[in-house]
């Protein structure tokens, strides 16, 4: 029913693409990060929370049909429907049954509750198209309780120190599970100006983060012993030196590898990822039910090969040309 | 086991001098003393040597992680470091038991004899009861590539602040390879019964390279000029009547270089003598690459020793009649060495090193730009009245050395570093254009360019790799790269037909085309040139 096209992934009977990386006249959005939410579609299908976050990136003027999860479409027989896939708020695995037959698109998913999404569901189906970020048996994360508690201890101990603690991570969905995570007791939140601009727009689906937009004017005193959450960007800029003094910690998945961790220059490189690790990955595919499997945006090749010998599945590696390479992101 | 660690990461995470020296006083502090001298050593560069095949370790791990081997090897290729691939695959524990690091270096010592079952049973026992920050830091140990960030002299740091005892002391009682499974604190640290050490050599006062223009070190008439011999910096000491000749690197030669055996009847007791160990013939130095090819034989036959007669070029003297005279003034040593020198003996072994009679910063200039023709890599500089420091310092000795021969390289292949470089290709081989327009690999560089620059170049390897071969990948001719390095030799063990001495990447030559490359003709005029 799906075909892995140069656009992207596309659905020819219901002649819907999604995620596509070039203007197409409908599309399926899966969540709102840019590589995935891009400009120029006819007509958007998406999550009602990703909505907001289109609107608000490409315009309020984007013709875009808003579902809920579990809410079903029918476009020329395929019936369509989103279910949560827990990456970030508003994010969505695609459900495409035609006759009989049944296709999941997860998306970018991660299987743990961070507190803030609303968790993945695994979705029964014949074809899972997965991805496979950290698709690899050296990726196996930290439990994110264990996580935050270690984030709270080092801001904790910078505060104790009068150094100020800076954390890096998307301004968009990661920046989000720090600070509903953050122990407010220990000091002060202030926040970036791109971290400021998400929250505002969650803001209009009743989501409330803690943190103050540090302005220009934000004097050093009070910002002493605070936590600031800034986007990664952020990393080797002027920005920071209002900051000083100050630890800086980045929070990824690929903070996993020591290499990584020391080549960015932080002081510390806490494993926080929206994406799913070896074991979320092995048990989501499983957890389908799906024959037919096709790995994409990450290691696609070992978790495709892996799926096949060790669990005998018809598994496919697809290379999306829109798909960032692995090596590439941060 | 858990209070290295807890070292090891407190190091791991800071790029800050005082935070590191921070964590060594307080390792320091809450271990016991035989724990101290495993770190100690550990925390120098004293490695236990590897007790088991890499290969073993992989089949080992990749099993008990139930997964194939060709996904260990995968795995191992994104994270760079075997040791970290290993802790990372390894499946999670809660650590169960406290190994004490002593006994873990004791039983890795001991693995040796032991049958490969047994051996897998014993490092496997240890991933078992370990987590995996602790399984890193173990297998790093058996992996026998264990580096800590930390230099020698925050460790020296260090252990003044835990011993309250004078740094110079510290230094001295570091040195040489002492073994921690035959020392206590106090033998190690405390002052010494006499004879005890007499092994044991003083800490080399190294120079650093001259960043400003000579003129800023004053009147010429205040400093000693040497030429700057490309050999191995060593140390022959004469105690008790027992000779040991030591390298920089701290390796006890003695053995390598029986042409200074009879020195223990020649020099007198209490004599250590700083200077330079090079092959020497008809009057001149021969390349390092005798001397390289020289050091590599395990057994010397006389063939050997003709071809590569060895010498000390002595510029200094540490101990005179059992004192230690580094406190004394460069002009008091260098009269006694010349005197002590003087013995007609010693004339064929020990050459002392000659003063540059220049009067002029300018003189200094010419001869320094060419070196290469005086079979020296430039001078070295030293003020007259200093005494003589320990480690690297500004001030007293500088070295200043001929500006590096360099050749314009394309790049052909790349190839993933480890470490802090793991998953980015940093290892770069450069190629000249050859008689038949063929390109000729002719050199390998690591360093030279800046992290922002490896990142662009990185991107632009992933995105235009030709074949990929393991980890080497071949890329396009298209990226001009001037390299730069000491020396140039004739050698049949390379393809290109030719060896360079330190090459590195002077500068990324954006501005130059693939075919404006040089040629390999280029390289062999070089060598012509270099060697005349």
């Amino acid at each position: 029913m799906l075909k892995f096209t140069e656009r992207g992934v596309y659905c020819p009977q219901a002649d819907v693409y999604i995620d596509p990386w070039e203007p197409v006249e409908r599309a399926i959005v899966t969540h709102g990060h840019s590589d995935h939410a891009r400009r120029g579609m006819g007509r958007y299908l998406c999550h009602q929370h990703t909505a907001l976050i289109l609107r608000s990136r490409l315009g309020v003027d984007i013709v875009i049909q808003e579902l809920a999860y579990q809410q079903a479409v029918s476009i020329n027989g395929v019936r369509i429907s989103l279910h949560p896939a827990g990456h970030i708020i508003g994010s969505a695995q695609v459900r495409l049954a035609y006759k009989g037959e049944v296709w999941v698109v997860s998306g970018d998913y991660k299987c743990v509750n961070d507190g803030v999404s609303i968790p993945y569901e695994p979705v029964p189906c014949h074809h899972f198209v997965t991805e496979s970020t950290f698709g690899l048996p050296i990726y196996r994360f930290p439990q994110p309780g264990a996580v935050f508690s270690e984030i709270n201890g080092w801001w904790a101990q910078n505060a104790a120190e009068g150094t100020n603690t800076v954390l890096l991570g998307y301004a968009l969905g990661k920046s989000q599970v720090i600070l509903r995570h953050l122990d407010t007791s220990i000091g002060p939140i202030f926040l970036h100006g791109a971290v400021a601009n998400a929250n505002a727009v969650l803001a209009s689906a009743g989501y409330q983060f803690p943190g103050d937009y540090l302005i220009p004017e934000t004097g050093r005193q009070t910002v002493k012993g605070a936590a600031i959450v800034a986007p990664p960007s952020a990393l080797n800029t002027s920005w920071l030196r209002k900051l000083m003094p100050y630890r800086i910690a980045l929070c990824s998945g690929w903070m996993q590898l020591r290499g990584t961790r020391r080549r960015k220059g932080v002081d510390r490189g806490f494993v926080l990822s929206d994406h799913a690790d070896w074991d979320q990955l092995n048990r989501a595919v499983i957890a389908t039910g799906a024959g037919d499997v096709y790995v994409t945006h990450g290691y696609e090749g070992p978790f495709a090969r892996w799926l096949r010998d060790q669990h005998g599945l018809q598994a496919s590696e697809v290379h999306l040309r829109g798909a960032a390479t692995v090596e590439d992101e941060l | 086991m858990k209070l290295f660690t807890q070292l090891f990461v407190a190091v791991d995470q800071t790029t800050k001098t005082n935070d590191k020296v921070a964590a060594i006083v307080n390792y320091l502090q809450h271990a016991d003393d035989r724990s101290k001298l495993y770190a100690i050593a550990l925390l120098i560069g004293n490695r236990p040597k590897r007790p088991v095949r890499t290969s073993d370790l992989k089949f080992w791990a990749a099993d008990i992680s139930r997964i194939p081997y060709w996904l260990f090897e995968e795995s191992y290729h994104i994270v760079g470091d075997l040791a970290e691939a290993i802790a990372l695959m390894l499946p999670p524990h809660a650590p169960e038991k406290e190994h004490r690091l002593p006994d873990v270096i004791g039983q890795l010592a001991g693995l040796h004899g032991l049958s490969d079952d047994r051996k897998r049973e014993i490092i496997t026992t240890y991933w078992r009861d370990m987590d995996t920050d602790q399984r890193f830091v173990f297998t790093k140990l058996i992996t026998g590539n264990f580096r800590i960030g930390v230099s020698r002299q925050l460790v020296i740091k260090a252990l003044v602040i835990h011993l309250g005892i004078d740094e110079a002391a510290v230094a001295h009682r570091l040195m040489g390879k002492w073994l921690p499974a035959k020392e206590t604190m106090t033998s190690l640290f405390a002052e010494s019964k006499k004879g005890a050490r007499d092994f044991q050599p003083y800490p080399f006062y190294l120079a650093y390279q001259l960043d400003s223009p000579p003129e800023s070190l004053g009147d010429i008439g205040d400093w000693y000029i040497e030429r700057k011999l490309d050999g191995i910096r060593g140390q022959i000491i004469v105690r008790n009547g027992q000779l040991f000749v030591w390298s920089r690197g701290e390796d006890l030669l003695t053995d390598k270089f029986p042409e200074f055996a009879p020195l223990r009847n020649l020099l007198p007791d209490g004599t250590v003598i700083d200077g330079e160990i090079i092959p020497w013939k008809d009057e001149r130095p021969l390349s390092f690459q005798v001397m390289q090819t020289r050091i590599g034989r395990k057994s010397l036959s006389p063939k050997i020793l003709q071809e590569a007669p060895l010498v000390m070029v002595c510029f200094d003297l540490l101990e005179w009649k059992g004192e230690d005279m580094r406190d004394t003034p460069m002009y008091y040593r260098r009269k006694l060495l010349e005197t002590l020198l003087s013995s007609p003996g010693l004339r064929h072994v020990l050459l002392l090193s000659e003063l540059m009679p220049f009067n002029h910063w300018g003189e200094v200039a010419v001869f320094r730009q060419h070196a290469r023709d005086f079979h020296c890599e430039g001078v070295m500089l030293k003020r007259k009245g200093s005494t003589y420091g320990s480690g690297r310092r500004r001030g007293n000795w500088w070295k200043w050395k001929t500006n590096p021969l360099t050749v314009d390289g394309v790049l052909i292949y790349a190839q993933s570093g480890h470490g802090r470089r793991a998953n980015l290709y940093t290892d770069y081989t450069f190629a000249v254009w050859g008689d038949d327009g063929t390109l000729v690999p002719f050199a390998k560089a690591y360093s030279g360019l800046t992290d922002k620059e490896i990142a662009e170049l990185d991107r632009w390897i992933k995105h235009h790799t030709v074949e990929r071969f393991g980890p080497v990948r071949s890329v396009p001719p298209h990226h001009v790269f001037e390299i730069a390095f000491e020396g140039i030799q004739a050698s049949s063990r390379h393809k290109s037909g030719v060896a360079l001495r330190f090459p590195r990447i002077l500068r990324w030559r954006r501005d130059k085309s693939p075919e404006s490359a040089n040629t390999h003709a280029d390289l062999l005029e070089l060598i012509q040139s270099a060697n005349a």
